[in-house]
This record gives C-alpha cells, structure tokens and sequence, in this order.
C-alpha cells in the first residue's frame, strides 16, 4: 500500500542528540530528555511526490513513505483522510472569510484523531513483538487502542483515571479491553503507566512506544496541506492536552517544504486549552520558558493533562511562529460545542468545544486576520461526551399523531399563547 | 532521618543496576548532590549546567509532585518516599 520507498528513520534523543536505532524506547539514558523519530528525508526527495501520494490509498497510509511504519507491515484499516470543510456559517459567526474545520470528529474507527497515533504505535508494536499493549489514557486513546487492538489480535490493557466519562468507558469496555480505573488523574494514571512498562514487558503506546506513536499526528498535518490544494494555511488552532500533536503539525508541514511538495510559507500556531487546565497557555502568556503544572478541573477531560510533557516544546512553538495560547472557561467549552454543531453540523466533543470557542476568541482578540487562511483542528466526537449537554435542551411533549395537533404544537413553540394556538388548530 | 529513594530504568546504566536507595538527603538539592556521591556516574547525567536536575526529570513526594509543595525549598520528612521519572507522559493532543 506504500507509494514509493520510505525515508529511513531511527530514534534520536531531541536534547543530545544520541541515536538509539530502532527499539521500544522512549527516553535517553544520557540525559533523560525525550526521544524523537528522526527521517533522512533526502533519500525520497523526488520519489515522494504529490502524485505518489495521491496515487495512494484514502487513508493516512497514502503518506506512510514519511511515517515509522516497519518494513512488511500490511496495514488493513482506512484510518484518516478525514474532511477538511470549508465553515462558512461558522466564519460569518466569527467574522473569518476563509476559515476552515479538519474533522476528525468522523476518524476511523474510533472518532478521534487518536486512531492516526494509534495505527502507527500499533504498527511498532507487533513488529517488536509485544502481544500485549497498553496506554494510559483520557478516553480517546483508550477507545482506540481497544479497537485497533482487536482488529490486529493484540490483548490490550487501558488504565484511564476513575471518573472517566460513561461512553468512553463503554467504548473501551466494547471491544474486550482489559481496562483499569485508577483512583487519581491522568497525571497520576500515566505516572503508574511508566512504572507498570518497567515492569512488564508490553508495549504502551504512549510510553515505550510514544516515538513512533507520536508521529502519526503528523498526518493530520499533511492531510490539512493536500486538502487545501498543496499549500499550507496562514494559521491552524490546535487544542493541546500534552502538546504534541501541535509540534506534529508543523514537523509535517516543515517536511513536506523540504521535500518540494508545497511552497515555503510562515504558518502560526496557535494553542487551545481549558481555563481549568492551560498549563500551556498559561506559560505562553507569562512568557515561561518551562509551564508551571497544573491540577486539572475541567469539563474537557480529553486536555485534563496538567503536567503536559511536550509542554515547553509547544508553548516555544506558538511563540516562535507568532501565534498565541488561548484558553476557555467551561461554560464557553459548551458554547463552543453548541456552536459548531448550529453553525457546520458538526458535532464535537468537550475538546471540540474548546478548540472552537477559542478560535471564537482569537478572532475576536484581532489575534487572527479574517481573510487569512484558517484551519481549526477538531479531534473528537461529540457523542462521547453528551453528559456535559445534560439538562441543556427541552425535547418537548409529546404531541397526537394529529396535523392539528402538530400545526399547534409549533405555534406553541413559536411563543403563540396557548388559547391562540388552540383557535389556530381548529 | 531517612528517605527512600526510588530511581527510573532510564538510569540504571549509570546505577550497576539499583533502583532503589535510601538517602539522608533534606530536600531536593540535597539529593541530587547524594545521588552524586553514590553513582558518580548518574551524577554527571542527572545534573544540567548549573548543577540543577534536568528539567525532563519529574520529582514526586509520597505521590504528590514536588512542585506542588514547593520544589527545591521543600523539606522531606522521615519515611518519605521519592521518585523519580523522567517526563513522557502522552494524553490525549
């Protein structure tokens, strides 16, 4: 399924730069920095061409030439290449001529763009040999890897902190996961998870994996260029919880600059987080060179990451491109969910509702131009997270199965007093 | 006075294989400097330029980070127990 060969790759520590092959590793034993998954790009420049890629499959495998995908690996699930629309409505809303949403609300097969980072994880994870493989997780990533999990024939093992939302608990739960409530947050679950990978000998693909893994966030990147026609966006608003897929995003547009494929272009990044978890937003704002973690206390479960590990490389990452780090309170998390459903259709998550309600933010802050080109990153479902809508609509009586009955009904609705809408029935 | 030490995998090369000491170290600084002195070899890893511990190294206290009772000003206490983890964590975006 690959189009043309692939860019060879291995692990190298970001700090020190010390090469580690290929191995289920995730931090450098010299000076304990995170490793990164690094390409000699230059072996494909010229094979790895808009046509190449095009000629691919419908799914992020169509950019698998610029992924960590061992040789031999058949991989057998559209993932990605979700739609990226034009959001008129919403721009009217907001006052943007050109404003665009990637949804990844629709991902295959779990509804968030957690099943791009998974399938390449997933990937890695049978080509070292674990039949076992395990995340901590916010919800997202726990559906995912159940699912993908089953469909490859590796057991899985989820630990999620206690209070989860039902339907990610369910969505895991579903799929014959082994899945794990541990009393405490996320920081606290994903702290567990790096000593039970100590221990065990499993692959966890946010921890020993978390290289590879972490790459398959870039092919929301390079989607949202093909997608635009191959060229890059003036600004993308990308919600972060540990900040990676935000560094993601410009490593691929930075790739597909240097391999020819769009044109050099200044894109800015901006960051999106709840008031009540904005370790990132806050240390963009106050200009630190480190955040200051958090303890999180927000609705938007999915970003409740206090102490986000790509942290400082995203706070420098918005700084160093011009954009900002915004955030939101919970109250316009729901706005911003309500929002995007009225205006696009498109029905979004808690993290959804952050990303939109800042984008709102931005534009309203002057921090975004209205006729540059913007696209807004939504990653997840908006059926996963329905107890936050508890309580805010009215469904209404039930009406006879009458048209008179009916043509009331709607009068009533209109605001018509009752006794007016009744002489109206009859 | 004495705490347990508790170190990742990450560190055992410079280690011979311990991951667990026990230390009289008062607070952070202190540590990082004990830690020193019984791995020589860690010391020089763990330590940035200014002789701090390496920002991706996380410290947690009975399991609450350090950070929230105040970092390297922080007391420990007899019996406590520290860890240390380098920062990976993962999540959600």
């Amino acid at each position: 399924m690959s189009s043309g060969a692939c860019a060879p790759y291995d692990l190298k520590c970001k700090e020190c730069g010390k090469s580690y092959g290929n191995q289920p590793l995730s931090i450098c034993d010299e000076c304990f920095s995170p490793l990164e998954v690094f390409y000699d790009l230059d072996a494909v420049k010229g094979s790895v061409t808009r046509e190449s890629i095009a000629a691919g499959p419908a799914s992020i495998w169509r950019y698998r030439a610029l992924l960590p995908i061992p040789e031999g690996f058949q991989p057998d699930l559209p993932v990605g290449f979700t739609p990226l629309v034009k959001a008129n409505n919403l721009g009217k809303r907001l006052g943007a001529s050109d404003i665009y949403v990637k949804n990844d609300a629709v991902c295959f097969p779990t509804l968030s763009f957690k099943d791009r980072v998974v399938a390449v994880a997933l990937a890695n994870a049978r080509y070292f040999g674990f039949d076992t493989v395990g995340a901590s997780s916010t919800g997202n990533l726990a559906n995912s890897v159940a699912a993908q999990a089953a469909r490859l024939g590796l057991k899985s093992c989820i630990l999620i902190p206690a209070d989860l939302e039902p339907a990610k608990i369910l969505n895991t739960l579903i799929y014959g996961a082994r899945l794990v409530r541990i009393d405490g947050n996320y920081d606290h679950v994903n702290r567990l998870c790096s000593l039970i990978a100590d221990q065990y000998n499993w692959g966890f693909v946010n921890v020993n994996l978390r290289p590879y893994y972490a790459e398959g966030s870039k092919t929301m990147g390079y989607e949202i260029a093909e997608q635009l026609g191959w060229r890059l966006p003036d600004n993308v608003v990308v919600p972060m919880a540990g900040g990676s897929l935000i560094r993601k995003i410009k490593k691929a547009f930075d790739e597909l600059v240097y391999l020819g494929i769009v044109e050099a272009k200044h894109v800015k990044f901006f960051g999106a987080q709840a008031t009540g978890c904005s370790p990132i937003t806050h240390a963009v704002k106050n200009n630190l060179e480190r955040h200051e973690p958090q303890k999180p206390n927000t609705i938007a479960r999915s970003l409740a990451i206090g102490n986000p590990a790509d942290g400082p490389y995203a706070a420098r990452l918005i700084r160093d491109t011009g954009g900002w780090g915004e955030d939101v309170s919970d109250v316009e998390v729901v706005s911003g969910i309500q929002e995007l459903a009225e205006t696009e259709g498109i029905f979004t998550e808690t993290a959804g509702g952050v990303t939109t309600a800042v984008t709102a933010k931005l534009f309203a802050q002057g921090r975004i131009g209205k006729d540059e080109t913007t696209v807004v990153c939504i990653t997840g479902n908006g059926l996963k997270t329905t107890d936050v809508l508890q309580g805010r609509y009215d469904i209404g009586r039930a009406v006879k199965p009458r048209l008179a009955e009916f043509d009331a009904y709607l009068r009533e609705l209109d605001g018509l007093p009752a006794e007016e809408a009744e002489l109206v029935a009859q | 006075m004495s705490i347990k030490v508790l170190l990742p995998t990450a560190f055992v090369r410079h280690t011979d294989g311990v991951k667990k000491v026990d230390s009289a170290a008062t607070n952070l600084p202190g540590l990082v400097d004990d830690l020193g002195v019984k791995f020589p070899a860690l010391g020089a890893h763990i330590k940035d330029e200014q002789g701090k511990l390496r920002p991706f190294i996380n410290v947690y206290v009975n399991d609450e980070d350090i950070r929230f009772l105040g970092g390297e000003s922080h007391t420990f206490e007899d019996g406590d127990e520290i860890m240390l983890i380098p920062s990976i964590a993962g999540g959600c975006v």
